[in-house]
C-alpha cells in the first residue's frame, strides 16, 4: 500500500521533470526515473517478466537512443535547446485540453470501481512474485507467448524488421537529397555525418 | 490485492496526460518522443494492472507487443529527426513545413 503511493509520486514527479525540463539530457534522465518506477510497480502487480523488460528494453536500449541522438545532434554545432521552447500561445489551451481529458477519464473511472473483480478466466494461478509457473512469471509468459498468442509475435518481427528498413532509408546516407525549392543550397552544402566508403 | 485496481488506472490516466501535455507544449522533437514514450508506458500500466484483474496474461502479451512498437517508432522517430538536422540544421517542430503543399 505505502509502496504504491510511494512509486506513484515517483511516477509523477518524473513524468511532469521529463516534460518540463529545457534540456532533452535531463528529460532522458527523468524518463529514466519514470521507467525504473514503472518497472518496480509493475512488480507490484506480479508482472516480473514485464519488469525485467521495461528495464532492459526501455532504460537500456530506448533511452541509450535518445542520448545517441542527442550527443550526434549537439556535437560542434552548438547546443540543441537553443531557442525559445514554449508556445505562448497554445499554453492554455493545451493545459485545458489535457485537463479536461484526464478529468474525463478520472470520471470516467471512478464512475464505475471496478474493485476486487472475481478471477474471470484465470490463464494460470496467483503466487507470490519470483517463484515458478505463477502468474506473469518468465514462464508463464513465455508459454503463453509461444503457444496461445504466437500471431503477436510474428507481428513483433514483422515491425521490428519495417523499423530496420525504414530507418535506414530515412537516415542513412544514401537518402535522396532534396533538388528542388528553398532547400536546395542546404542540401548541397550537406555533409553526410558518416562518410560512406563508396 | 491490497490497492484498489481504480488506483493503478487512475495514475495511468494522470500520466498519460502529462505526456499528452508535453506533446502539445513542446517544440524541441526529442522531448515530444519522450513524451510519446510516457503515453505508451501509460497504457502499458492500464494494461498490467487490468491483466493482474483479471489473472489473465493476455495483457501481458499486449503490454509485449506495445513495447515492441514503442521501440520501432522512437527508432524511426529518432531518425526522422536526425535526417531533419542534417538537411536544415534546425529542429523545431513548428519550422518543419516541408511537407506543407
Amino acid at each position: 500500500m505505502t509502496l504504491f503511493w510511494i512509486l506513484a509520486v515517483i511516477l509523477i514527479a518524473s513524468a511532469v521533470f521529463t516534460v518540463t525540463q529545457r534540456s532533452p539530457v535531463y528529460s532522458v534522465v527523468g524518463l529514466l526515473t519514470n521507467f525504473l518506477a514503472l518497472a518496480a510497480l509493475y512488480l507490484t502487480l506480479n508482472a516480473e517478466f514485464l519488469a525485467i523488460i521495461q528495464v532492459v528494453v526501455y532504460s537500456g536500449a530506448i533511452l541509450m537512443l535518445f542520448v545517441f541522438v542527442i550527443a550526434l545532434l549537439s556535437s560542434g554545432v552548438g547546443p540543441f535547446r537553443e531557442g525559445p521552447d514554449r508556445l505562448p500561445r497554445v499554453l492554455l489551451p493545451a493545459l485545458a485540453a489535457s485537463l479536461a481529458g484526464l478529468g474525463f477519464l478520472v470520471y470516467a473511472v471512478a464512475r464505475v470501481p471496478l474493485g476486487p473483480l472475481p478471477a474471470h478466466r484465470p490463464t494460470s494461478t496467483l503466487g507470490q512474485a519470483g517463484a515458478a509457473d505463477v502468474f506473469g512469471s518468465v514462464s508463464d509468459f513465455g508459454v503463453a507467448l509461444f503457444t496461445t498468442h504466437l500471431l503477436p509475435f510474428e507481428i513483433t518481427a514483422l515491425v521490428l524488421m519495417v523499423a530496420v528498413v525504414g530507418v535506414i532509408l530515412i537516415a542513412g546516407d544514401a537518402a535522396p537529397l532534396p533538388t528542388r525549392g528553398r532547400h536546395r543550397k542546404a542540401a548541397r552544402e550537406r555533409e553526410p555525418i558518416v562518410k560512406a566508403g563508396r | 490485492m491490497s490497492v484498489d485496481v481504480s488506483n493503478y488506472v487512475v495514475l495511468a490516466a494522470v500520466m498519460f496526460f502529462i505526456g499528452v501535455a508535453g506533446v502539445l507544449l513542446r517544440r524541441n522533437p526529442l522531448i515530444v518522443l519522450m513524451s510519446i514514450e510516457l503515453m505508451f508506458n501509460a497504457a502499458n500500466l492500464a494494461l498490467v494492472a487490468f491483466s493482474r484483474v483479471w489473472v489473465n496474461n493476455a495483457g501481458h502479451i499486449f503490454v509485449f507487443l506495445v513495447v515492441t512498437v514503442a521501440a520501432a517508432e522512437a527508432a524511426i522517430g529518432l531518425a526522422i529527426v536526425v535526417a531533419l538536422f542534417r538537411r536544415a540544421k534546425n529542429v523545431d517542430v513548428d519550422e518543419v513545413a516541408e511537407l506543407r503543399g
